[in-house]
This record gives structure tokens, sequence and C-alpha cells, in this order.
């Protein structure tokens, strides 16, 4: 059965869309993107040979609609579909869609899809197929003694999880019978709004497990092959954030063991293409079934990068009806990778999703990246809100860690809130780096402090005085007259420059001056900088020598926000106005009169609600009247006058308090 | 194009100018330092007590960041009885991207009232807007004039409310920023300009305050119905814009000349603006200390000029005057430099014909004095030495593009006119600190009167008193000396600075910017050149 792919289109997106094509066009594949409305300028679209426009801006009106997607690959004549991972990966019905269009499907079976989405299917047939299984119970429909019954067979402390779904969404952990009830009544609550399907149950929760999955590829031969494991032990809401391959936590005898139990599970499933098989891995080496995943995993690079093979080039040899190579039968396992997953979030604030633009984005050379994204691009509310995985290689764990920490630190990522800064602190994290880490690391450690600036606020004071000193060196590149001329040259000098930055512990008011031989002097609030020195100084990046030391800064600026990058970390620099707001101006929304007049009528009244340009009161001047409007909705904070009062011109009427969103 | 090399060898002639010129140095330096401490610590904390920004915080804000400010005439009334700098701060600086003359009072010298210094720095302040086409932006805060000195101020003062209209005709922008009082002749300043912007609670500007209506009406008031900014701006219109603060009003300013759709009229720097090859801080030991010792202008060109690239004209003829183009921050020039000390007929003949020749190509000229005057003697005068000067001051005089001088050293007797002195009317005039100026050297001049005095006697059958000679010839000596130096010279505004000979191709770079702020237009017309 030999099925040669010539054009295949991604139903995916972003990051995997560009990797996917990135093979397609090594292996000579015509490539076909589909995407969303806000997707349309995205580097995957214009990557493709061809793109085909889904409409919409959500994923339901887009990249799930398995319909479209097929009638895409039709009307562009591909022979194959790559589902990529999320949307439609795991959807079964989607793989059959493509099946009865006569498109290669590049993953599993339908059968094999449906298999493994319910969670307590696929439980069973591990079981049945004698790989390890955590204790668990269907607690579906059950309540009252029955769910505690359950819930004891299972033991405490367990995990009350979604039959559908992924993702960790829905889930929770209950330490004790007490909470039973309640957090089992949430959980279906969850499950419901999330999947429409509240099928819920109950498995045992191991504490300081470790997440160990084992990569499997199986051909139509019914040969099957592990391709050995990834560490996903750091996580944050059950999902992962870094990944590793090999784990630190395995020696060859538990990674033949664990490989040997995927690779049943495996042949259980007659597997046909890449798949994970995750366990559950306990500290004394006992390890658990947790489910299998049907698709090309987010962190399928750490095991690209260990044993040297192109995942998606032999998923689509396979889809070809191609045996596995005999490269992949007894893959290697040279030196060690750790993949970094970059997201738009601000960790101290419960990980919340950043959405925006990302002004600028640039990675160090000597690692791997893997980006939907460059500078300019949007993170959009739509979508998951990674920037980029960022995977280092190097011969030991150590080294690797090290790498990758070095390239996050030195990455240049402008624009919005990252996570940046909690990776390269768990990356150097003694916990870490001994490989005793566990799946709670991120619950243990406060986020707050693992994502708190690298920038000491030492570091912050020079980072603003780089920002002064390029800000300097664009005002004079771009200056209309006299721009060859010495910096802030004076004949009978009074004082020094000044520019001031609120960054993130406050403000920086940084003062300098250039003598006419480039000798520099520079304070930073009360402080002068020791022994200051410029080197080179443009428009983009300064030379600044403080105390002895000289350090490269790069800076960028975006309307009224400096960039820094310097060799401790990234700062985020806001300049404030050089000209304050005015004191002693009308207070805010302050209503005036035109020209000097009688007020004929009050139309409001304090505590009165208005809208924008709703008449506020009318006033009389040589015989016209003049009506005066609310300029933005709010409310009425204050009436000055009533009908009759004689005005002057400027006189304040009333005051009415906007509301806060409106943007007049 | 020839590029300048330097021999210039760091020995003891070296060191002893160089000493001179710092000893000279740290004496402007202490004047400059008397000028920003304003009317002393006392006024300006009261100053500050009040709120309020010192004239040069002005003027900082005001001006765009990190763009160079030339402060001009900045020792104006040294060797007065009026604090030195008149008590209003003027400069060059740039203002969203336009250079502009700003003038900024004091008002912790005496309020910033007005003295006859301070009208004599306005005067000439006026000038330097009008015939280089600057846009001038007035930072107001005075009392008025000084009265016990308003018989010499108050009629010539008139003249300028008349200059500031005439700059206003001439398209050349004025703005009057008006941070406090700003009353009685001074309340013109603001009436008088196309653009004006008054501090609210601050701006006080009226004919006649509360205690002089008063008197001249019986009518009862307060300053803020007279002259307030709120009053102004809502009910006279004198006021364009109320300010909330000072801040807002320097703001306003800015916008006002961004406002202006401002360009230049000169055709601006056409040249690579490259470093000079040589070091600026050797000037200082290349200027001669001895105003005796002549140096080579070719060691100043070669720290001043852009890559230090001079194409010298007629260099075998007239040589001790130097003739030749380069370029200063990109902007052409034609320089004429005293090469040695006096002007012969050549020298007089090339520089009347190189001036002629700058005008033809609408080349601005710089004149780097360091004269002794035009020669004399039997030889000379019967050689035309007369018709030959007269040559001279009759480009110089019908010259119309833009002269800037640098007074490098001596700057004596006609020479100082042939080399577009203050009097023929150059754009600008900067000095450094160890030139000297006069009629003639003192040692000169007080012979003459002795050969003069001596011939009296003798007509009379008088017996000459040595004594009395000797006396008389050392405290002429000594007068003259004193009055030919730079603090006076420039007291009596002869030049717009003294400026450090390091500063020079900065200094001179502004005034060429500043100079092409207009048109930039050779003369078509001479008088009768005597042949």
């Amino acid at each position: 059965m030999s099925r040669p792919i010539a054009k295949l289109l991604v139903a995916n997106r972003g990051e995997i869309a560009r990797r996917i094509f990135r093979t397609c066009r090594e292996m000579g594949i015509a490539t076909v993107a589909v995407f969303s409305e806000p997707d349309r300028h995205a580097p995957f679209v214009r990557e493709a040979d061809e793109a085909v426009a889904l409409g919409g801006a959500t994923p339901a009106e887009s990249y799930l609609r398995g319909e479209a997607i097929v009638a895409a690959a039709l009307r562009v004549g591909t022979d194959a579909v790559h589902p990529g991972y999320g949307f439609l990966a795991e959807n079964a019905g989607f793989a059959r869609a493509c099946a009865h269009a006569h498109l290669n499907f590049v993953g599993p079976s339908p059968e094999a899809i449906e298999a493994m989405g319910s969670k307590i299917e696929a439980k069973r047939r591990m079981a049945d197929a004698r790989v390890p299984v955590l204790p668990s119970a269907d607690v579906t429909g059950l309540d009252g003694a029955a769910l505690r019954e359950a819930a004891t067979t299972v033991g405490f402390p367990l995990l009350a999880k979604p039959s559908a779904g992924g993702g960790g969404k829905g889930m929770r952990a209950i330490a004790t019978a007490e909470q039973l009830d309640a957090a089992v009544a949430a959980a279906r609550r969850e499950a419901a709004g999330a999947f429409g399907d509240d099928a819920l149950m109950l498995e045992r929760y191991v504490e300081r497990g470790r997440h160990v999955e084992i990569q499997i590829l199986g051909d139509h031969d019914g040969t099957v092959v592990s391709l050995h494991e990834r560490d996903c032990t750091i996580q944050r809401r059950h999902q992962k954030v870094i990944e590793e391959a090999p784990s630190p936590a395995l020696d060859d005898d538990l990674r033949r063991r664990m490989s040997a139990a995927a690779i049943a599970a495996g042949k259980a499933l007659g597997y046909v293409n890449a798949g994970t098989v995750e366990f559950l891995l306990a500290p004394g080496g006992e390890f658990f079934f947790l489910e299998v995943n049907t698709r090309l995993q987010v962190e399928h690079p750490v095991t690209e990068l260990v044993t040297g093979l192109d995942l998606v080039r032999l998923q689509i040899m396979i889809a070809e009806g191609q045996p596995i190579p005999a490269e992949a039968h007894a893959a290697e396992l040279r030196g060690h990778a750790i993949e970094a997953r970059l997201y738009a979030e601000d960790a101290a604030a419960g990980f919340l999703p950043q959405t925006g633009c990302l002004t600028r984005f640039a990675v160090p050379d000597g690692v791997r990246i893997d980006t939907g994204v460059e500078s300019g691009s949007q993170i959009s509310v739509h979508y998951d809100p990674m920037i980029a995985k960022v995977i280092a290689h190097a011969p030991t764990r150590a080294e690797t860690a090290r790498l990758l920490h070095g390239a996050l630190r030195a990455t240049e990522v402008h624009g919005l809130k990252t996570n940046r800064d909690l990776l390269v602190r768990v990356l150097g994290h003694d916990e870490f780096l001994a490989g005793e880490a566990d799946t709670s690391f991120l619950e243990r450690h406060d986020a707050a402090d693992l994502g708190a600036p690298l920038v000491d606020a030492r570091g912050e004071a020079l980072h603003a005085a780089a920002a002064a000193l390029v800000a300097q060196a664009q005002r004079r590149d771009s200056a209309r007259v006299l721009g060859s001329l010495p910096s802030g040259w004076r004949n009978n000098p009074s004082q020094p420059q000044e520019i001031a930055f609120e960054g993130a512990r406050g403000a920086l008011d940084v003062r300098y001056h250039l003598a006419r031989t480039g000798a520099l002097t520079i304070q930073v609030g009360d402080e002068d900088l020791p022994s200051p020195g410029l080197g080179r100084c443009r428009v983009d990046l300064v030379e600044l020598e403080v105390d002895g030391v000289l350090r490269c800064y790069r800076v960028r600026c975006d309307g009224t926000t400096w960039w820094v990058n310097g060799p401790d970390g990234q700062s985020e620099l806001r300049e404030l106005d050089r000209f304050p707001n005015p004191v002693g101006a009308d207070q805010a929304g302050s209503l005036t009169s035109p020209m000097p007049g009688i007020v004929v009528r009050v139309l409001t009244e304090a505590g009165a609600r208005v809208q924008r340009g709703a008449p506020v009161i009318v006033i009389e001047a040589m015989k016209m009247e003049h009506e005066i409007v609310a300029p933005a909705p709010g409310i009425v904070a204050d009436v000055h006058v009533e009908q009759g009062t004689q005005v002057d011109a400027g006189a304040v009427l009333a005051v009415i308090d906007a509301d806060d969103d409106t943007d007049s | 194009m020839a590029v300048l090399q330097t021999n210039v060898r760091h020995d003891e002639t070296f060191a002893r100018n160089r000493d001179g010129m710092l000893q000279r140095l740290a004496e402007v330096d202490e004047q400059l330092a008397a000028t920003r401490a304003g009317g002393g610590p006392k006024y300006v904390e009261r100053h500050r007590r009040r709120g309020k920004l010192l004239a040069r915080e002005r003027i900082e804000l005001l001006v765009d960041r990190d763009a160079p400010f030339l402060e001009l005439m900045p020792l104006a009334g040294w060797g007065t009885d009026f604090p030195v700098g008149g008590s209003i701060v003027v400069g060059i600086g740039v203002v969203e991207g336009v250079e502009c003359l700003v003038s900024a009072n004091d008002p912790t010298i005496r309020g910033g009232a007005s003295n006859p210094v301070t009208f004599k720095k306005v005067f000439r302040t006026l000038e330097i807007a009008r015939t280089n086409r600057l846009p001038l932006i007035n930072l107001v805060e005075s009392g008025g004039a000084d009265l016990p000195t308003q018989a010499e101020i108050f009629v010539p003062g008139g003249e300028m409310f008349r200059n500031l209209t005439r700059l206003s005709a001439a398209r050349i922008p004025t703005l009057a920023l008006v941070f406090g009082n700003s009353t009685a002749g001074g309340a013109y300043v603001p009436g008088m300009c196309d653009y004006t912007v008054f501090v609210k609670e601050r701006a006080k500007v009226f004919l006649g305050g509360p205690p002089l209506v008063k008197m001249a009406t019986g009518e009862e008031s307060d300053d803020e119905s007279l002259g307030g900014a709120e009053m102004h701006a809502r009910v006279s219109g004198l006021s364009d814009f109320m300010a909330a603060d000072e801040h807002d009003c320097l703001r306003i300013g800015r916008d006002i000349v961004r406002c202006l759709g401002w360009r230049k009229n000169g055709p601006g720097p056409t040249e690579a603006p490259d470093e000079p090859r040589h070091d600026a801080e050797e000037l200082l030991g290349i200027a001669s200390a001895d105003v005796k010792v002549p140096f080579d202008m070719r060691e100043v060109l070669a720290r001043v000029v852009d890559g230090s690239r001079f194409d010298e004209f007629k260099p075998l003829y007239g040589t001790s005057l130097l003739t030749g183009w380069a370029s200063i921050h990109g902007f052409r020039v034609g320089v004429l430099a005293n090469q040695r000390g006096i002007l012969f007929s050549e020298e007089a003949q090339k520089a009347a014909q190189f001036i002629q020749l700058a005008n033809k190509q609408d080349a601005p000229l710089l004149f780097v004095h360091n004269t002794t005057g035009y020669m004399v003697g039997r030889e000379y005068e019967q050689g035309g030495i007369i018709k030959d000067g007269a040559k001279m001051i009759n480009a110089v005089a019908n010259s119309t593009v833009p002269h800037i001088v640098l007074m490098a050293g001596a700057s004596y007797g006609a020479g100082n006119y042939g080399m577009s002195g203050r009097a023929y009317r150059p754009r600008f005039v900067f000095s450094w600190p160890t030139m000297k100026s006069a009629v003639m050297g003192p040692q000169q001049l007080a012979g003459v009167l002795s050969i003069v005095a001596r011939a009296a006697a003798e007509g009379r059958g008088q017996s000459y008193d040595e004594q009395a000679d000797a006396q008389m010839r050392e405290r002429v000596e000594e007068q003259i000396e004193r009055e030919s130096l730079a603090l006076p010279n420039s007291g009596r505004l002869y030049d717009d600075g003294i400026i450090d000979p390091r500063d020079t191709r900065t200094v001179l770079a502004m005034a060429l910017s500043a100079c092409h702020s207009g048109e930039v237009r050779g003369a078509g017309e001479y008088g009768v050149f005597r042949m």
C-alpha cells in the first residue's frame, strides 16, 4: 500500500505548520496552509506554496471546521493532510472525513484516535495489555455513598479528571474524603462547560511524581518502535513548560522497561504513525500509564535532537505506506536536549495570558527555535499565547541547561510580558539542575519570585543609563539641523541632560553630560555611576563602562517604551514625559462656558449618568442658545451653576467623571 | 584636495602658550560661573521657593534634548557697574528641529530689570535674529527698566519694540513666553510678538499696576484683573495660549515652533562633516601667548575644518595672508587668515580678489584675525598701500555673503576693519581668550604720544620732562594693554563671546548653520575699486 505524497495540507497554524512545511520542503512536497483571518499575514501562511482562507477568527470558525479544511484540500488538489497538534489532531471524525475524501491523513487510524480519546476506554485497553495503570474508577453519574466507595477503592490522594478533553483542563486534586463531594461537583461543572460532557473519573494521585513519556512509531506492517523518553516534569497547571530528553530520572533498565510497556501499548492498539505514551513516574521507579497522545507532540524536537531523526519525515513516510526505516529501529540517544516553551504570559499574575504586538523577537544562535511568529507579529486572544519553543542540544544535561539558560537570558523579546525570566530561573535552579524536580515544582516555588525580573536594581540602573544614552544617540541621529555636532554641547554648561524612566522598581532619573572630548558623566537617581566610559554609542546599542567593567546593551524603543538587553537580562522601561502633567489645570472632565452668557437650562444633576454628546447645560449669549454637551459617557460629578446664573467665558459649569474605558 | 599636515612640536613655546591659554580660560570660566549663579544663592533660592525655574532651566526645557546650545554674549557688561551678562541669557538653540534665537530674562538679578547693558545685548540679539533670519523666542520675566538708569535707557529703549515688529514684518517669527512680570514698557514685548503664551497665575502683563492706576484714575484694581494670564487669555486676547504652569508654557512654546512650518533658506551643509585629522586640544599650545609672535594658521585650520582639508588659493602671492576653501561640519566656507601679522599691498589685493570670488559662489567667509594692521612706511605709502587697503575694505564692506570673525590673536588698527571687524557687521564675532584688539599696540601708541609731545615741547622751545614721559608711557601702555584684552572687549560687546579654542569648530559650525537660516547670496555690486 504505497501512496506517495506530492502535496500536503497542514490543518493547523503557527509554529507547527511551519515545522511541517520545513520538512515538506526538504522532501520536495508541495505545501498548503489554511488560515483564519487573524492569521492572514502570519509567517506560516507566507511560507506555504498555497494558502486557503477558512474565514473567521475563533478556532470554531476556522481551524476546527473539518469540512472546510477537507474542501480546501480538495480544491487545491492535495493528497495528504497533516493535523499538527491540537485543533483536529485527535478528532477521529476529521481523520475519517479525510479518508472519505481520499486524503491521506498523516496520523493514526480513526479507530486508534477514538480508542485513546476516552481516558476510561484507553485505560481499560492498556490494563488488558498489561501496561501498568493507576488505580482509578469511573464515577460518571455516581453520587453519595457510591462515589465515596469508588474513591476509597482508588485511594487518596486522588485526581478527578474529565473523561473527555485534555491539557489539564478540569483536573482537580482531592486530598481527603471530606473534599470529595464538592470537588467532584466542581470538576463535573467545569468538564460540562469545557467539553459538553461531564463524564468523570477518579485516579490515584502520585505525589512528587514525574511526567515521563515514550515516543513511539508504528507502521502499516505492525512494527512498533520506541524513540525513547521525554521528561515533561516542569509543568504549570498541568501544562508543560520545560521538556527534556533523556529523563534524568531514568536509567537504562527503567528506560527499557518503560519503552517495552509503550511498545506493548502501541501493539495492543495496532498503532500506526507517531504517538506518545505518557506515564506518571513515581519516586520509587514505579510507573503508571496516563494516556496515549495520538499525534505529534509539541515537545517532539527534544527527541529529534537526541536521536537525530526527523519525526515529521517519519510520519510522512509511514503515511505513504513505507516501513519504519532502519535508523529509527534502534535509535541512539546522543547528548541531551531541553526545550523551553516561551509564553506571552504574566507569571506573577497567575500566568495570565498576554496579548499584543511582539515588537521584536530574536534568539541568539546556537539553539533551535520553533516559532510561528516573528518581530511585529500579533499575539492574539484567539490562540495559545506560546511565542516559541527554544530547544538546546549539548553533550550533557548540565551543558544543555547552561546553553538554554544563556540563550534565553540573551533573547530579545519585546512588546509584552513573557515567562522568559521564569524559564531562565528554572533552568538555573538547583533542584532542576539536580534532576530532582517534580510536577509540582511550579506550585511549590512562588511563580512570582521565579518570574521576577532577572535584572536586579543595580542592573536596572545601568539599563536606564544605557537607554538614556541610546535615546541620546537616536535624537542626534535624527536631528534635522546640527546633527554632526557634539551631543549636548554647551559653551556655558549649567546642567546635565535629563531623561526619566519608570522601571520595575520605580522611577529612574538619568542625568548625563558628554564633554567636548566625549568623556561621560552620568547619574542615575542620586548615584553617580563610578568611572563611567562610553564605547560605541549607536541608535541601537551602547557600550557602557562602569567601574572598570564594559558591557554592551542593545536598546530598542517602541513609542515611549524602551527595551534594554544586557548581559544580565532584559528590562522594560517606560519613558516619562519630559513635560509632566500640568498642575492647577481645570479638573479633568470640566465643562466650561465657551463665552459669557446666562444659563437658561440645566439638563442634568450630580450623580446622573450621561452619554457622549448628551446636552448638559444650555447657555444663552447674544440671543443664541448654546448647548454644552458631555464629551464622553460618564457620571456627573458636580454642577456648578443653576438656571439664571451669569457666567464668564471659561467658567467651569459642570464636571463629568468619564468612564475609564472610553477612548476620548 | 589638500590635507593639512602638522609640524606642531610639544616644546617649551608650546607649553608656555598652553599655560597662558589655560590661565586665561580659567579667568573666563570664573566669569561664566558668575553668570550661572544669577543673582546669587539668596535670590536663586527665593525664586525656587516660588516654584519657578531659573532662566537657564527654562532654556534647557525649551530646546531639543542633546542638541547643542551656543550662549551668546555671556560676559556682556564685564568691567561695568552692572552684573556680568546683562541680566539676560541669549543663545542659539534648536527647538523642534528649528534653530532659534532664545532670550531669557534672569529674574534672580534685580528682578530681571533691564539696565543699559541689557538693552545693548537685546539690540544685538534682535540684530542677530534679523540678519540670520532666526525665529526669536523670548522667555519673559522682567521687572521692566532699571529705574535709576532710566535716563540712559528710556529713549533708546524704544527701539526694541520697533525692531521686534520689524522682525515680524520680515517674516521672522517672534514668540513671548511670559513667566512672570512683564509690565509697563515690558508689556510691549508680548504685545509686539507673533505668538504669546502666559503662565496661569504667574504672568503679569499690564501698562500700569494697581498703584499707578490708583494714582492716575483713582480706580481700585488688582494684578489679576489688570494683567493676569486668565484675563489676557479669555478677555483681552493678548495671550494666545494660557499655560497651566512653566513646563506647560515651554511645551506650548515648542508646539508653536513645530507649527511654524519653518524651512531654512540657505543650502545647508553640502560637504562631508568628518572630524579634523589633528587634535583640537593642541590649539591651546599653538595660539601664541605673546601676541607679538605670529603662529601658523594652517595648524589652526588643520584642527578646525572638516578632515583638515584646505584648498589654498594663491599660495605663492601675498603670503602674509592665507586664503582658501574649506568646510566646517559640511558648511562650505572661504577662509582669510593672517599668517604673519602685517597686511601689505599684495595681501590686500589678494583679499579683495578672494572676497569677490567667494561672493560669486555664495560662500560664507571666515576671517581669522592675527593682524597688526597695514604696513606703514615711505616705500609702502608710495606703493599705494592706502589704495590697496581701500580695495580690501571696499570688498569686505560690500560683500553680502555671511562673514564670521574669529579673533584668534591680534586685531589692531585698520587690519581689524579690513578683516571685517565688528564695525563691518559680520554675522558673528568670536574671540579666543588670548586675543588683543586696539587701534595700535600699547608700546606703539605710547611711543606715538611721546614723540608728539616731545615735538610739541621742542616747538615751544621747552625742555622735555623725560621722567614724566616715562611715567606717561607706562601709564598709557598699561591702560591700552588693559583695554585691549578679551574680557573688556567682550564686555563692550565687540564680540559675541569668548570661546575655548577647543570649541572653535563647534562654534563656527553653529554660526554658519545659523547664517544658512537665511539666504546665502553673494554681492553683485561693489564700490569703485581704486586702481
